[in-house]
């Protein structure tokens, strides 16, 4: 848990005893909460804090062990996903934990399936929810559970439309004044060595910001099955959620579900401030029967002072793959990505060197230990201006116009259907076209 | 389904059937059979090329014999206590990317077009997410964050293609290998080891620095090399050919140190168990069985031992039973 970042110059004579990274071996969210006592003061043992999950697949009962192994008085009491054999398989996995299995205490009637079952579980007597569905359901999941009252860790992206966002950024409101937490899954700003390096920067280590290169190239993440090995009978609905990664709707594309973790630290070395305009390519070039998204972006974003951020994507097989930043400055580069630690090189040289700690354990460990203290930690806002900076790109690829983030933040285009039924069709809109799909 | 090493990505609805295939058995009798058409050859250094590549490595013998295993160095390196070994091969440079791409990329094993029912029968890392290297180079540089049940299937395929039977070193062995007759450090130990002193910050080609007296290079630094054995304390009495097998996933003994490593930890007696934590940056549960994504300084090399084990033994070396770690 304890890192420090060093200059070169300090290192001088004493790299014999460093260590660029460090193992972690000690006990990892236990630790946190029991180095502040007072905050489980007044707090029985028997009360637990009780928590909800809502999507049950890999990264959901990952979220779901972090919750558990945070603070050591939670239970995972009601869980919702759309198929029984994903509850099952998850249950099971968190049961074969130790340090938390004997708090896995979810009874059968508090397993809900179908497209209603959070709500189930938001009503199930839970004080937190983790929201871990495919991204288009986010919206409205999360303002339930704060309408409700509930604590959330909800993940990225936040929506995949602009009046998902402005929905998102109502939430966030209303959660601040309801003293509720909301913490974001955008897990590179609980990172210790990615927030020591930013930290670096906004401390002038680079200079005057004059560009971000990001890069996400990667291979694809669910491809799209042949439309033969859909079953006879299964609605459109059922098949592409079962195919969520696929389908712009429930996804949001690549730009927005996986490489938006690179537009939020653009986000982030911007301060949080919006760009004023976009321009960007994108398209797909290996053919996904059935499915509307792109497989590649190129999106270029302008900032006030003439400032660009450039953000690239692509999920293929068999091509170079890189996930990498480049921050250029007056004064210096910042590259994270290209070797096991950050570095700058410039009129500053450092290196990153410390102890790496689980950056998603690390978010869970602050949504407990602030609920435990009364100070609820909101990352609402944030999370919902990064996932629009990442939807703005995709509306300036789908379009190849320039798009102004007024334009983006206001856009009208809705693609959640307002009717989801469980057995019901569903027409799939063509894959956008560059210069013939219009700007809604 | 596919899992990998996925790196932030959240799937809501991804299933996860990671069952390891245990009813291996005949796939390992399959390769036996083709073992045994090979006699072993004379005890000297020879060079293999993967069939179907341009790839290949180098083969160095290690005499029978015995040794003080162990140090008073660190509590875990005593007693030390007399181990006896047979004689083996051992790789002289520690597995590369373009070797071990090849296992991981069945098309770039030229194995499209050369269909061999024994090596496609081998289960294989699921295709990874991320770039793996991190951007710390490819070509001649040596492979990292592969779990041990990886390298052990590496080994399974890899003597599966060339005949000849593979597997992971025990810690006795790899010991005994890297002090090669010898109870003195190397010295000056940057003239051997990438470590923290020397390396930049990252690993860098095998067999750039100079061997030790068996010829075996990277020993020390670059990265650190899986066993076979449950890290765990030493026995004090004699031992012959121990092998502690693994009765849990955590932990394993790792050995020789890394680039990421001070001086005291560049040893060949130093051990280091492995972690769970290895594995924090994959947010999936269950987690990968083929990816260390946090272990960006662990590798292996294999060996090949002098005597070819039954086609029973040799199914206990490739499949460690404990693959699958909960946490």
């Amino acid at each position: 848990m304890l890192y420090h970042g060093k200059t070169m110059k300090d290192q001088t004579g004493s790299s014999e005893r460093r260590n660029f990274l460090k193992a972690t071996t000690g006990a990892l969210g236990a630790a946190l909460v029991t180095g502040f006592p007072a905050i489980i003061s007044g707090q029985s043992v028997t009360n637990a804090i009780k928590i909800g999950l809502v999507g049950c697949g890999g990264r959901g009962t990952g979220a779901a062990s972090q919750a558990l192994k945070a603070d050591d008085y939670t239970e995972l009491t009601a869980v919702a996903d759309i198929d029984q054999s994903q509850v099952d398989n998850s249950m099971a996995t968190l049961k074969k934990i130790s340090k938390i299995a004997s708090r896995v205490k979810v009874e059968p009637s508090h397993v809900f399936l179908g497209l209603d079952a959070y709500q189930k579980v938001i009503d199930a007597g839970v004080e937190v929810v983790i929201l871990t569905t495919p991204p288009g359901f986010r919206p409205k999941h999360l303002a339930s559970c704060i309408d409700a009252g509930k604590h959330v860790f909800c993940e990225k992206p936040v929506s995949t439309d602009a009046p998902g966002i402005r929905w998102a950024l109502e939430t966030a409101e209303k959660a601040k004044q309801k003293n509720l937490a909301l913490v974001a899954g955008f897990c590179w700003r609980y990172n210790d060595m990615i927030k020591d390096t930013f930290q670096q920067m906004q401390d002038g280590a680079i200079g005057r910001l004059v560009a971000y290169y990001a890069t996400y190239y990667t291979s694809p993440v669910k491809p799209m099955p042949a439309a033969s090995a859909r079953p006879a009978g299964m609605s459109d609905t059922e098949w592409q959620i079962r195919n969520w990664y696929n389908f712009v709707w429930l996804c949001g594309d690549s730009l927005v579900e996986q490489a938006v973790h690179s537009v939020d630290k653009v986000a982030w070395a911007m301060h949080d401030e919006p760009p004023i305009s976009c321009v960007a390519t994108g398209g797909r070039t290996v053919p996904a029967e059935g499915g509307n998204i792109f497989d590649h972006f190129d999106a270029n974003y302008l900032y006030p002072n003439g400032v660009r951020a450039f953000v690239v994507n692509r999920q293929d097989e068999g091509c170079y793959n890189e996930n990498a930043d480049y921050i250029m400055g007056t004064d210096g580069i910042c590259t994270i990505g290209r070797g096991p630690v950050p570095r700058i090189e410039g009129k500053t040289n450092w290196t990153w060197s410390g102890e790496k700690y689980d950056m998603y354990q690390r978010e869970h460990d602050i949504l407990f230990a602030s609920i435990r203290r009364n100070q609820p930690k909101n990352d609402g806002k944030r999370l919902a201006t990064s996932t629009m900076l990442a939807i703005m790109g995709r509306m300036a690829a789908y379009t190849g116009q320039e798009v102004t983030w007024d334009q983006a933040l206001n856009s009208q285009e809705k693609l959640i259907p307002d009717h989801i039924d469980w057995n019901g069709s569903l027409p799939v809109p063509p894959r956008p076209q560059p210069g013939v799909t219009k700007f809604l | 389904m596919r899992s990998g090493v996925l790196i932030c990505l959240v799937l809501g609805t991804g299933a996860f059937a990671q069952t390891v295939d245990v009813k291996e058995h005949d796939e390992v009798r399959r390769i036996h059979g083709r073992l045994q058409a090979h006699p072993v050859d004379k005890p000297a250094a020879y060079k293999v090329t993967i069939p179907n590549t341009t790839i290949s490595y180098e083969m160095v013998p290690v005499p029978a014999g015995s040794f003080e295993m162990g140090s008073d160095a660190k509590k875990d390196e005593r007693p030390q206590h007399k181990v006896n070994l047979d004689s083996f091969w051992m790789q002289a440079h520690e597995v590369t990317w373009d070797e071990y791409r090849l296992f991981m990329f069945a098309a770039q094993a030229g194995e499209v077009g050369h269909k061999d029912e024994a090596v496609d029968a081998v289960s294989r890392p699921t295709r990874p997410y991320m770039e793996m290297s991190f951007g710390m180079g490819i070509n001649g540089f040596p492979a990292i964050s592969m779990t041990q049940h990886a390298a052990n299937k590496y080994a399974e395929w890899l003597s599966a293609k060339t005949g000849e039977f593979y597997r992971l070193p025990t810690e006795a062995e790899w010991e005994y290998a890297c002090r090669a007759g010898s109870y003195v450090a190397p010295s000056p130990l940057a003239d051997y080891a990438w470590y923290a002193a020397d390396s930049g910050g990252k690993y860098q080609k095998v067999e750039t620095k100079k061997p030790n007296a068996w010829g075996l290079y990277d020993m020390l630094g670059n990265v650190m090399e899986w066993t076979l054995d449950q890290y765990g304390p030493y026995p004090a009495g004699e031992q012959t050919n121990p092998w502690v097998r693994a009765t849990q996933p955590y932990p394993h003994a790792v050995r020789g140190g890394s680039w990421n490593d001070p001086a005291d930890a560049v040893r060949c007696t130093a051990r280091v168990a492995s972690d769970a934590s290895w594995k924090q940056q994959d947010p999936q549960l269950p987690k990968s069985i083929w990816y260390q994504t946090d272990a960006q300084w662990l590798g292996f090399r294999l060996v090949r031992p002098a005597k070819v084990p039954s086609a029973e033994e040799m199914f206990k070396y490739w499949n460690s039973g404990v693959e699958h770690d909960e946490q």
